[in-house]
């Protein structure tokens, strides 16, 4: 699939601050003043500019307003609306909080859910699609959910560290490495789907298996189109192991060390940890694209 | 709404004859032709004169190449089958329920799929969800355009009634598209199916496709003489046959 | 055009939209087809017309409806950005693009300032060649009123094997000509088509042969199209096919599997050929009237062929009545292809088909010609007299076209298919092969080839026509050419399409003479109609001592920025097929059917100027008509020197080629009611318009089979004025007037061939079809170049026309060559590698792809995709100028030296067809570079600009 940066970005930031949404209205976190409103901003300006991205990629973004209609049976719509909500509930307990000083424990569960069930959304508008076989199962949801929730945690942990906050360098660690689990277990799972995972292949496409094996002999067209171009993005072995490694050492490994050391040399090292994850994660969520194979390109003989 | 209807009166679609298909484009570059002037925005090319034109089209005619397993007799040759492709109006049509705005649909009237293009937003995930490559992105006005199986030509009381049928049957010169009502068992279509066995695509991603394709013929070394059985020259050659020359004669005086 | 959604749920749609303001039929020009097309229009805001969409026509008789995607991209081709805008005067070198923009008046003043000394001093200083335009009865009655005896169309490159095989033997072709009998043949045998004229007739056909359960065999070394949907391929090594289809009529013969009645009846098998030694040898033995004679069984004496009652010897050797001996043509026939050569067994080898193939077809073709044999009851009367009480039908048909005709043996090749559908009997039997009128049409019937040239004057005759002897050469008192292409001389003595591939060759050596203008339409002679590409561009350009170019003075007209328009001098901009009247005239080659009589008009649907601003284009034919009257050519002027004809419109309808017989056959007459005779009509066209733009009328029942030799059908041609008195023949197995010319190579006769031909003349001239391997496979080392090359038409393009239109070119905008698995591997090439691929000639950097279904020694490509760069106003970028390429650089006009010091011509000996098919070629794999095709021909300036950005057909009316 093509990895469009609107959507890469998307995905990873609204992630991002949808996670520390989630973690600070259940309470994480210093209850102090600098801390408060900066967190809660970082938290709403990150996913905020998330949604925004994701527009992006509209052909006509007048009318992204319609995307709140269809909550009933798309997951697109869905994460739409409860993006919203968890904005706002998460916004109005942080307006509480920042300016009142009072945590809302039962608004905070509330913004806190909403949250979740917003990444958990994001994460099934891929899984739902049995066109595309590396997402369409179920560790693409724990995938999305535990590195949202992960890189929350981080976050609140840099902002904490700059301000010389407790940035619970352990718990991040436990978390990076719960994640670093659950990366492993959908990449595990991902190269095995291969596009045959639902018994599609050439064969089944065209219906002529019967007759023999079959192979493309000519495109429809010679040139590009549409579906090449968006559904059968090409990405060479070499450099999605490249990007593969650096997306690890920098999205998990790097921020691990840091998240420890943080505990002996300072909570700043918290800041670095995040830049290292979010930048690793933008490498290894283009690769989530652009490794992704559709069952169409089959009809272009991508096997 | 983009919830599918739980049933449709009636099943429109196309049955495509894979036979006979003999890959000339002509019902790729009707459709074109009727759509880029027919129902939403035209079907658009970007540098179209350039050296990467890029256009949208609602029908895409692929070709593949098969190759049998060797006979009895020896290997088999490979063999082309031209395959037209477009939208086949599924029942249980993943592009429709994925939409986040409402544009996209399937009418309950004649099951057709179709996209409201005043409220579609371009985002692209239908396209992502049909397994198909049956929908493409309009790229100049940003709207996604499929197949609709000309309903501005079908129900179109400006045209003759004969012309009321999708642009893409009405052109096709080899007459390997038929289209109909594939919800009724006794329509034509449904018994052509039936007769020729007739299959779906990608069955194994559940969308239950309106469209068929009826299976090219036994080709070459599985297939006896014109008309069925083997024949060969020594069964048909006449018993007196000794010198031509000879026979000649015989037969001449037969004729008369 | 939706609504609201006023409750929730589907969006309400307006499923009746306005369609269009008015539709106008006419004829595509998309190709050589010509279906009927309904064109939409819709007044735009400015209240200019625009198209809006082109279907088939139902009523039409070639398509009925249906329409294939290049009529249906026929919106691109009219709005295309490569269109000429005004008459353009050269300004750079040739070839450079660089033009000024004229008015017509200059043009056709510098046209007239060039073309009238010459005629008043030698016509034949002219050269005027036409490439695939369809209004041949007009441009060469143009060259004729001129004098020139240089003139023909682009057929003899094109597929003249065809042409004249199928004339000589059934008088008629395969082409458009004829039809299969769709509707009633169980079997079908197609050779060498890829797509072609008669476009979507073909696909009709096979598909309403194969949902009735009828068998397609498709005998090409490509599995594609046609072949692909063939219930059975014979993949065939290209140039071979003569030796497999004189192999199944070894099998027919040796079993006996032959239409004996047919044979005696329909065929010339019966006639005695003479067997005295000396000048008659091989001639038929005729009576005092010069009529052929026969060995009467009943009477036991020599009859005419034509008595009725006759019972005909098939063998035998008979007293002649010059007291000699002769046998029948048929016991000539029987020895020859009994003979081993002829086995299954001892060609499968060369063929590529295996000899049990070969056996089990023929046993196929004889047991669906013999034993699904049928009749159609209806009483009918042959040319004889003799009374039959039906037509025996023999379902079995055959179609073939260039991949059989484009080879050094393909003349020879076509006649020796025409035998086999006549030992089978099928041809215009029912369920076989049927003509369309005006064909059948005995060679008797056409005119001998004329070249008379004198100044000042007319020629003395049609050009092109169909020698009978030796003395109707095109050849001076001193055995030099007439003609500047060399047709009509011992090189290709029926070469009766001319030979527009050696024209610019001979004219460039200025051998046999120099020419001082080439006056080209629509031929793209700079790039894809031309062998050695390459050379051709140079030979344009090429300049005498003098600075002056070889070839003085380039007219060409044409309707887009092609190749071609970059050498011209003078460039005279044609209309789209929108803007145009033609006609598809039964003087020319007509829109008939098997059972109709038909012939079609194009009219201007929309006016050129409304069409693009600053547009200033005229109709060719109305051009030439003036240029006509400019010159002051008779026929074009009255006797006071005035214009007779205001435009070609004015032609077409008040034009008489004999007395009644004008171009159009429909609505003759004062009041419109005469049909093929009549006076002139001047509401003729509005009646072609109302009518769809086509007129037919359909051949009375009892005529419709047998044509040649049923009297009814004599009388009706003749009452449709394509005969002036019946002219009912025979088909010729054996053919005499080949055979006089091999006579005059064995040494008989005035006229004989110079020595160094004199071996090939004998040995080419045979009058019974005989095989040999194609000269270039034959002069080249088969270890050094294993693989044959071809190209096919692909389905959705036709030639280089396609490449500017916007929704072809997304289709097919670049080409591979595509290659057997087998030869890749060998190779170490996979998909998308670049490979060159040499000849003896030259060597072109190429991409590949790999094919299976392709006879593993032939490689092949899609014809006329490559560019060059700035030409049909596309981006120098474009894939087609930058990956796409031409075969055609590898093919020369001449053979590889042989060491005698001559040059021998690639073409067929009998008819002079550039045998383009013969090519063979091998392969290297390029090392790594730029992946860009080879050679590189550099750019031209675009005298239109460069198309640009994007196309929203459909926008202005939204």
């Amino acid at each position: 699939m093509h990895p469009a940066p609107s959507i890469v970005l998307f995905t990873v930031l609204s992630g991002l601050g949808l996670g520390q949404m989630a973690w600070l209205s259940l309470g994480l976190g210093p209850d102090e003043g600098l801390f408060r409103w900066i967190a809660c901003a970082l938290a709403l300006a990150v996913a905020g500019s998330g949604g925004l991205c994701s527009t992006g990629h509209l052909g006509r973004r007048d009318r992204a307003w319609r995307a709140f209609s269809q909550w009933r049976s798309s997951w697109l719509s869905r994460e739409a609306c409860l993006m919203v909500a968890a904005m706002a509930a998460f916004g109005l307990y942080a307006a509480i909080w920042c300016l009142g000083g009072v945590r809302l424990w039962g608004l905070g569960i509330v913004a806190s859910v909403l949250a979740v069930a917003t990444i958990y959304s994001t994460a099934m508008i891929y899984a739902q699609l049995k066109t595309v076989p590396r997402w369409s199962m179920t560790p693409t949801a724990w995938l999305f959910l535990a590195v949202g929730l992960t890189g929350g945690l981080l976050a609140s942990g840099a902002v904490a560290g700059l301000i010389g906050g407790a940035v619970h360098g352990w718990w991040t660690a436990l978390a990076l490495v719960i994640t670093i689990g659950v990366v492993i277990w959908w990449q595990t799972a991902a190269a095995g789907a291969v596009r045959s995972a639902d018994g599609s292949t050439m064969e089944t496409a065209t219906g002529l298996g019967f007759m023999g094996r079959v192979r493309l002999f000519e495109a429809p067209h010679t040139g590009s189109n549409y579906l090449l171009k968006e559904m059968a993005y090409e990405v060479g072995r070499n450099r999605a192991f490249e990007l593969r490694r650096i997306g690890a050492a920098l999205g998990f490994l790097t921020p691990l060390v840091f998240s420890v050391a943080a505990l002996l040399v300072g909570g700043w090292l918290m800041a670095l940890a995040l830049v290292a994850h979010v930048v690793g994660m933008l490498a290894l969520r283009w690769l989530f694209f652009a490794e992704a194979e559709h069952v169409q390109a089959l009809y272009y003989g991508r096997k | 709404m983009t919830t599918l209807p739980e049933s449709t009166q009636r099943k429109l679609g196309l049955v495509i004859d894979l036979d006979i298909c003999v890959g000339c484009h002509a019902c790729a570059v009707s459709c074109k032709e009727w759509n880029t002037g027919g129902y939403g925005a035209p079907l658009a090319d970007t540098d179209a004169y350039g050296a990467d034109p890029v256009g949208a089209w609602l029908n895409r005619v692929h070709t593949f190449e098969v190759q049998p397993p060797p006979s009895p007799t020896g290997p088999a040759p490979a063999q082309i089958v031209h395959f037209p492709k477009s939208c086949l109006h599924c029942d249980d049509a993943p592009c429709v329920t994925v939409c986040p705005t409402g544009a996209s649909y399937k009418r309950v009237e004649d099951g057709i799929v179709l996209v409201n293009e005043d409220h579609c937003m371009g985002c692209g995930l239908c396209a992502w969800a049909c397994p198909y490559g049956a929908r493409e992105m309009d790229p100049l006005a940003g709207v996604m355009k499929k197949c609709t199986l000309c309903v501005d030509r079908i129900y179109n009381e400006n045209l003759p009634e004969e012309d009321r049928i999708p642009a893409c049957v009405r052109s096709c010169p080899a007459g390997a598209r038929h289209f109909g009502d594939l919800g009724d068992p006794d329509s034509d279509v449904s018994q052509l199916v039936t007769e020729r066995g007739g299959f779906d695509l990608m069955p194994e991603q559940g969308t239950k496709p309106t469209n068929k394709y009826l299976p090219p013929r036994p080709r070459d070394a599985q297939l006896g003489g014109c008309g069925g059985g083997a024949v060969n020259l020594a069964e048909l050659a006449e018993p007196e046959v000794k010198g031509f020359l000879g026979w000649l004669d015989k037969a001449l005086e037969r004729i008369g | 055009m939706w609504g609201i959604m006023a409750d929730g749920s589907q969006p309400k749609l307006d499923t009746s939209p306005h369609v269009s303001d008015e539709i106008r039929k006419t004829t595509c020009y998309m190709c050589a087809c010509r279906c009927g097309i309904d064109v939409h229009l819709r007044d735009g805001a400015d209240g200019k017309r625009v198209v809006s969409y082109i279907e088939g026509n139902r009523d039409h008789p070639v398509n009925r409806g249906v329409l294939c995607a290049k009529g249906s991209a026929g919106i691109m081709q009219h709005y295309s950005p490569a269109r000429l805008k005004k008459p353009l005067k050269r300004t750079g070198p040739r070839g450079s693009g660089q033009f000024q923009e004229i008015e017509w008046d200059e043009a056709l003043e510098i046209a007239t300032g060039w073309l009238d000394p010459i005629r008043r001093s030698d016509p034949s200083k002219l050269a005027f060649f036409t490439g695939r335009d369809q209004s041949q009865s007009l441009t060469s009655w143009w060259a004729q009123q001129y004098g020139t005896p240089n003139y023909a169309a682009h057929g003899g490159f094109c597929s003249v094997n065809m042409a004249a095989a199928g004339i000589y033997t059934l008088g008629g072709a395969f082409w458009e000509f004829g039809t299969p009998d769709w509707e009633r043949t169980r079997l079908f045998m197609i050779f060498g088509v890829a797509e072609d004229h008669d476009s979507n007739p073909i696909k009709i056909g096979i598909g309403q042969l194969k949902t009735n359960g009828g068998k397609v065999i498709g005998v090409n070394p490509v599995r594609t199209g046609y072949n692909a949907v063939a219930d059975e391929w014979v993949g065939i090594t290209p140039g071979t096919d003569g030796l497999f289809i004189l192999a199944m009529v070894h099998e027919l013969l040796r079993t006996g599997h032959v239409d004996l009645d047919y044979l005696c009846r329909w065929t010339n098998a019966p006639y005695l050929v003479d067997r005295n030694p000396g000048a008659s040898f091989g001639l038929f033995v005729r009576d005092g009237d010069g009529k052929p004679l026969v060995w009467d069984r009943a009477s036991g004496q020599v009859q005419p062929f034509d008595k009725p009652g006759l019972k005909p010897a098939l063998k035998g050797d008979f007293p002649s009545p010059d007291g000699g001996r002769a046998v029948p043509v048929f016991e000539l026939m029987a020895e020859k292809y009994l003979a081993p050569e002829y086995t299954p067994d001892a060609v499968a080898e060369r063929c590529g088909v295996t000899a049990a193939t070969i056996k089990r077809l023929a046993a196929e073709l004889a047991d669906v010609a013999f034993n699904q044999a049928f009749e159609i009851e209806l009483p009918w009367t042959d040319f004889r007299g003799e009374k039959h009480e039906s037509f025996i039908g023999r379902p079995v048909s055959f179609h073939a076209m260039r991949g059989i005709s484009a080879h050094s043996n393909g003349f020879q090749t076509c006649r020796a298919l025409h035998v086999l559908q006549l030992l089978l009997g099928t041809v215009e039997a029912p369920g076989g092969f049927r003509f369309k009128p005006p064909y059948p049409k005995p060679v008797e019937a056409h005119p001998a080839p004329h070249s008379k040239s004198r100044p000042d004057s007319p020629l003395n005759g049609p050009h092109l026509g169909f020698p009978r002897s030796p003395d109707d050469l095109a050849l001076r008192e001193d055995g030099s050419p007439v003609r500047i292409d060399k047709a009509f001389t011992w090189d290709a003595p029926m070469s009766i399409h001319g030979m527009m591939h050696m024209v610019i060759a001979n004219a460039h050596a200025g051998d046999p003479y120099k020419i001082d203008v080439l006056f080209i339409y629509m031929a793209n002679m700079a790039w894809n109609s031309s062998m050695n590409t390459a050379g051709v561009i140079d030979m344009l350009t090429d300049k005498d001592d003098s600075g002056a170019y070889k070839i003085p003075k380039i007219i060409y007209s044409d309707a887009y920025s092609s190749e071609m328009v970059a050498y011209a001098d003078l460039v005279l901009p044609d209309t789209t097929y929108l803007e145009r009247h033609d006609c598809i005239s039964m003087l020319d080659r007509p829109i008939c059917e098997a059972d109709a009589a038909a012939d079609a008009i194009r009219w201007p649907v929309v006016e050129p100027a409304t069409q693009a601003e600053g547009r200033d284009v005229r109709g060719f034919q109305s051009v030439l008509i003036d240029l006509g009257a400019r010159l002051q050519l008779p026929s074009f002027v009255d006797e006071a020197g005035n214009p007779k004809y205001r435009d070609y419109a004015d032609y077409i309808v008040n034009h008489e080629r004999r007395p009644g017989v004008g171009p159009l056959a429909g609505w003759r007459g004062e009041d419109g009611e005469a049909t093929g005779r009549g006076a002139v009509n001047p509401r003729q066209l509005e009646r072609y318009i109302e009518n769809g733009s086509f007129f037919q009328t359909h051949i009375p029942e009892e005529a419709r089979f047998f044509k040649p030799f049923n009297a009814a059908y004599q009388d009706w041609a003749v009452k449709m004025g394509f005969f002036d008195k019946p002219q009912p023949y025979i088909f010729q197995i054996y053919v005499e007037p080949v055979r006089k010319f091999q006579l005059a190579a064995e040494g008989h006769g005035e006229r004989q061939p110079p020595e160094h031909l004199r071996a090939q003349v004998k040995a080419a001239f045979d009058p019974l079809p005989v095989w040999w391997q194609p000269f270039e496979q034959a002069a080249v080392s088969g270890e050094e170049f294993p693989l044959h090359a071809i190209t096919q038409r692909p389905a959705a393009m036709y030639h280089s026309w396609g490449t500017q239109n916007a929704w072809l070119r997304q289709i097919h905008g670049q080409n591979p060559l595509y290659v057997h698995g087998s030869v890749l591997e060998a190779h170490g090439l996979k998909d998308g590698d670049w490979a060159y691929l040499i000849s003896h000639h030259g060597r072109i950097k190429v991409p590949v792809a790999r094919m299976d279904a392709l006879n593993p020694h032939t490689v092949w490509t899609w014809n006329a995709i490559g560019k060059r760069e700035g030409a049909w106003a596309l981006d120098p970028k474009a894939p087609e100028a930058q990956k796409g390429f031409l075969l055609n650089h590898l093919i020369h006009e001449l053979l590889p030296p042989k060491g005698d010091g001559l040059r021998w011509s690639n073409s067929d000996p009998v008819t002079g067809q550039a045998a383009w098919y013969d090519l063979r070629v091998k392969i290297e794999k390029a090392e790594a570079g730029a992946e860009v095709s080879e050679p590189r021909i550099g750019r031209q300036k675009s005298p239109v600009g460069q198309g640009s950005g994007n196309v929203a057909h459909g926008e202005g009316w939204k």
